[in-house]
């Protein structure tokens, strides 16, 4: 059953089976960076198990010069150092495609499919000839196989040495090594493998003055330059490397020059309850300060969150989302803390979220969060998740204005308390249903006030007296509407023809979304789309609904959480809103929303006869 | 139940601290505790300290949990900042709040349920990391806003109110504070004023840690024969390891103490301790004896009171954190924004 070799240049996905632990991350990136040196866009994806050492993990590259950064689902060709995995990534291979694997150990026939390339390399063999040390055999085996693919795809060596060049900078004693075991796998696939095959990089001119970095990285950086000066956080994946991320980026840019002293402060707390409640401290004392977390942390923080959205402390929160419930998917992607974040802690509480596309917008959001938090006196959630924070993603450069001043919000100062302005903690003076505060330690004689959860009057003093309470409540609905003005307004791109049908997607889907919306469009299904960017949500976007006879709201969980959200507050007709639901823990792909939205244009062209839906 | 404000008649011939505050100016709203409860007394203790050192009120900032030693921050220092948190979890707020202003004093006012039962683990981590502060727990072994429960502290065998007996170990917070770190660890009594104002003095000048345990006895719930936190229980089981006289850099050392029986401990600010010592075998400085101390006393059923361990040159968090002289929050983009710059080149480091 032969099956026509897959023949595509600058357009594929070559996805790599290994072993964690064993070093095969590095020199994957490394691959991976030499396409896009070579000027084709690639987005890399990470699938990886929640252990250090000794499992399955998976690296996947989408090569496409037309810039499509979704995951797309498939491999052309499957690099397999697994044998764990043989079976089911051999199986994964799409019909035409190739597979690369390690063939010092013979592999009976069965082994193998009849209708893909197999090309056999005998690294271990090769390593084993070449050098004696263990450890050695096993890096340097990575690298080799990075040179063969070079060969076998067209990629320039010079471009890969120059990557290994940069990465050991410094390190001469690292750096011959790595380039010698690159050429020797070069070398070895040109001469024995019968050079290149089918899938071809070709040197272009599309990834422009494009960045790479993850998503956790860019939010982090987004932080430094939004001001934050203090951090709380509890280890937990996806959301470590942000935190470590900040460290990281505050020891660059955020040491005091003359004393070597640290203009910042990180606390990697017992548990996320004292992460939350360190970042209300210092939030509440006047420093801007966030944790990061993900969905059980989120759980845990809840009483403190009423606290802060109650007392109106300001505090940022940034939830990179994983597979839940309960300790769930840690390792792979969802958007299913939507609910949860809008809605954290008990009584009636809802919370502005931002909802970032990439890592440009993880840096953005990052730092207007804060400006957020101080304006709106309340906490501000950041809803990232694996899919963008913890890959490298080929983003649009970050950028900043350097007239831009940090919006510290409704503050009362010893010179506004001096000159006998009327200071009542939780009084509306101008209708925002934003009240002024004071730093602790302002004035001796005015300004101080007691922060409680228990509720109390418009100049902070306890009361239970019911029309108090109304006035808080009302003031904080007011506050949020407030809000809907001020957080990122979503944004609307209209389709080619005027259609009746429109879509409504936000955060990591972003990519998938572009690509679909391309594909339905090529197929004559022309979709207004709208990519939301934070909750609460302006009038604009129950205006996009009421707009459209159908709107399909595409997202990362099972329950249609944002569905949800917008039926509760935009006030649509559900009627309206038909659920396009992505949750396996793989990033959402184009196919799958072109599939799913085909699957439910042709039940709805199907119209019964009786009790129909109202056109 | 703490709206009701306490007139504000100023007696021109009150005496004044070197500040020209006058003890009022350190109070604040008329307590709705029941009459006769221990946690008055220490709020009174607090008044007296904060107003002896001359302080100014409103550089304190005064952070407690929930319950009814919790409630007691609205009774005293008025003008300060109070944050009344959520149970258990005053530590992390304190922290928090120390982090971003190093120049306030933080006090941090807590009871045996807020920081022995929910709250035992932010207590511990707080202790741990060195947060410099004055963690005050008003210690009675009952729950009284919810009407007489046990707490942590309660000892095995004592009995409630109603007559049920307690069957679970006690938590000596004292005990822990002293094996989790803390730099400054004393326990007193709240019907001792003249042990515990000093103790609450030396507290706020040390730099670190600073952990006071008050037996406080709840007369509502837990003042009956058969408490082990009751008035007449502890009175007849104090057994007092010092007495401190604690002198404030600024202040003449006048007093003249029979030698043989002073210890004097030197504060990082150059501030004086001077200790009376009661019990001629206690060394305050060597936390290990402190410890056993306290266990072999605990075992003959003594509560130890005094100043039980200082380590006069103890490091803070903000030390360990190597952060900046200038509170963080008073930090503007000129010292935190890296600018475009810095930016650009951090995109080019990315191609």
């Amino acid at each position: 059953m032969a099956a026509k070799r897959i023949e595509s240049v600058n357009d594929f996905v070559v996805k790599f089976a290994n072993v964690n632990g064993s070093g095969s991350a590095s020199a994957n990136t490394l691959f991976a960076k030499s396409i896009m040196r070579m000027g084709v866009p690639i987005s890399p994806r990470n699938i990886f198990p929640s252990n250090i050492q000794g499992l399955p993990t998976w690296y996947e590259v989408r090569v496409s010069e037309q810039g499509w950064l979704g995951r797309r689902g498939g491999a052309d060709l499957m690099v397999a150092m697994n044998p764990q995995t043989w079976d089911r990534d051999v199986a994964e291979i799409d019909p035409g495609g190739y597979l690369f694997y390690d063939s010092t150990k013979p592999l009976p026939a069965s082994k193998f499919r009849d209708d893909i390339t197999v090309i056999g390399m005998p690294l271990t063999a090769i390593c084993n000839d070449a050098y004696s040390d263990a450890r050695e055999r096993q890096l340097f085996k990575n690298i080799i196989y990075v040179g063969a693919l070079a060969a076998l795809l067209g990629i320039e060596p010079d471009v890969i040495a120059e990557l290994i060049g940069e990465q050991y900078r410094g390190k001469e004693k690292l750096l011959q090594p790595n380039v010698h075991a690159l050429h020797m796998g070069y070398a070895y696939a040109r001469d024995r493998l019968g050079g290149p095959i089918g899938l071809r990089v070709a040197r272009s001119d599309a990834v422009g003055d494009r960045i790479f970095i993850e998503g956790n990285s860019a939010a982090a950086l987004g932080c430094v330059y939004g001001g934050a000066t203090v951090a709380a956080w509890y280890p937990l994946t996806p959301s470590s490397s942000m935190a470590e991320a900040f460290a990281r980026h505050c020891r660059k840019f955020r040491v005091d020059p003359d004393s070597g002293r640290a203009r910042y402060a990180i606390v990697q707390a017992e548990d996320e309850l004292a992460a939350i409640g360190v970042v209300i401290g210092a939030g509440w004392n006047g420093a801007r300060a966030f944790t990061a977390t993900s969905g059980p942390g989120i759980s845990l923080m809840q009483e403190f969150i009423g606290l802060a959205y109650f007392a109106e402390i300001p505090a940022v929160i940034f939830d990179v989302q994983r597979g839940g419930p309960s300790t769930g998917m840690p390792t792979r992607t969802q958007q299913s803390d939507v609910l949860a974040c809008a809605y954290a802690s008990h009584g009636d509480t809802k919370h502005p979220l931002l909802f970032p596309e990439d890592p440009k917008e993880a840096f953005e959001f990052a730092a207007l969060s804060f400006d957020l938090a101080e304006r709106l006196q309340t906490p501000v959630f950041v809803l990232s998740d694996l899919d963008i924070g913890m890959n490298e993603r080929l983003c649009e450069p970050l950028e900043w204005d350097d007239a831009r001043r940090y919006d510290r919000g409704k503050v009362m100062t010893y010179e506004m308390l001096e000159s006998g302005q009327d200071f009542g903690r939780y009084l509306d003076t101008d209708g925002d249903g934003i009240p002024y505060r004071t730093y602790p330690g302002t004035h001796a004689s005015k300004g101080a006030y007691f922060t409680r959860g228990t509720t109390r009057d418009a100049y902070a003093r306890y009361s239970e007296r019911g029309p108090d309470y109304l006035y808080n409540m009302e003031r904080l609905m007011r506050k949020f509407a407030t809000a809907a003005n001020l957080v990122p307004q979503p944004i609307m791109r209209p389709a080619a023809q005027p259609t009746r049908r429109g879509v409504i997607y936000f955060g990591s889907t972003t990519p998938a979304m572009d690509e679909a919306l391309d594909m339905l469009a090529k197929g004559g299904m022309h979709l207004d789309a709208l990519r939301l960017r934070a909750y609460p949500f302006p009038k604009s976007v129950a205006d996009f609904i009421a707009a459209h006879d159908e709107v399909f709201v595409v997202e990362q969980n099972r329950d249609a959480q944002l569905k949800t959200l917008l039926v509760n507050d935009a006030g649509v007709n559900p009627a309206t809103l038909i659920p396009i639901l992505h949750y396996d823990g793989t990033p959402i792909t184009a196919r799958f929303i072109t599939d799913a939205v085909a699957a439910e244009v042709r039940r709805l062209n199907v119209r019964p006869l009786h009790g129909g839906r109202a056109a | 139940m703490t709206y009701l404000a306490k007139p504000k008649l100023h007696h021109p011939d009150l005496p004044q601290n070197r500040l020209g505050y006058t003890r009022r100016d350190y109070e604040g709203t008329v307590s709705t505790l029941c009459a006769g409860c221990g946690h008055d007394s220490i709020s009174a203790a607090i008044i007296q300290a904060f107003f002896e050192l001359a302080i100014p009120p409103h550089r304190v900032a005064k952070l407690s949990g929930i319950g009814c030693s919790s409630k007691t921050p609205t009774y005293f220092l008025g003008q300060s900042h109070g944050f009344n948190s959520v149970h258990g979890r005053m530590p992390s707020v304190l922290t928090g709040a120390s982090l971003a202003n190093r120049e306030l004093v933080y006090l941090g006012v807590s009871g045996d349920g807020d920081s022995a039962s929910i709250g035992l683990g932010q207590f511990a981590h707080a202790m741990r990391r060195g947060v410099n502060m004055v963690y005050i727990v008003e210690n009675n072994g009952v729950y009284g806003l919810t009407k007489g429960q046990f707490s942590a502290t309660a000892d095995r065998g004592s009995k409630s109110k109603r007559g049920a007996v307690n069957t679970d170990s006690p938590i000596d917070l004292v005990g822990l504070a002293l094996q989790l770190g803390a730099s400054f660890v004393a326990r007193s009594f709240s019907g001792d004023k003249a042990q515990l104002v000093p103790l609450i003095k030396a507290a706020v000048e040390h730099r670190g840690a600073a952990f006071i345990d008050v037996v406080s006895p709840c007369v509502a719930f837990n003042n009956h024969p058969g408490s082990t936190k009751s008035y007449d229980y502890v009175r007849a089981h104090n057994e007092a390891v010092n007495r401190l006289d604690f002198m404030p850099r600024r202040d003449e050392v006048t007093a003249d103490y029979p030698p043989g029986s002073v210890v004097d401990v030197v504060m990082h600010d150059g501030s004086v301790m001077h200790l009376h010592k009661l019990a001629a075998d206690y060394d305050p400085t060597d936390r290990v004896r402190a410890m056993n101390y306290l266990a072999e006393r605990a075992a003959r059923g003594e509560v130890v009171t005094g100043l039980l361990y200082v380590d006069a040159r103890a490091e803070d968090l903000h030390y360990h954190l190597g952060t900046v002289d200038a509170p963080l929050n008073s930090l503007g983009e000129r010292e935190l924004c890296p600018g475009a710059a810095a930016l650009r080149e951090f995109n080019a480091a990315l191609r």
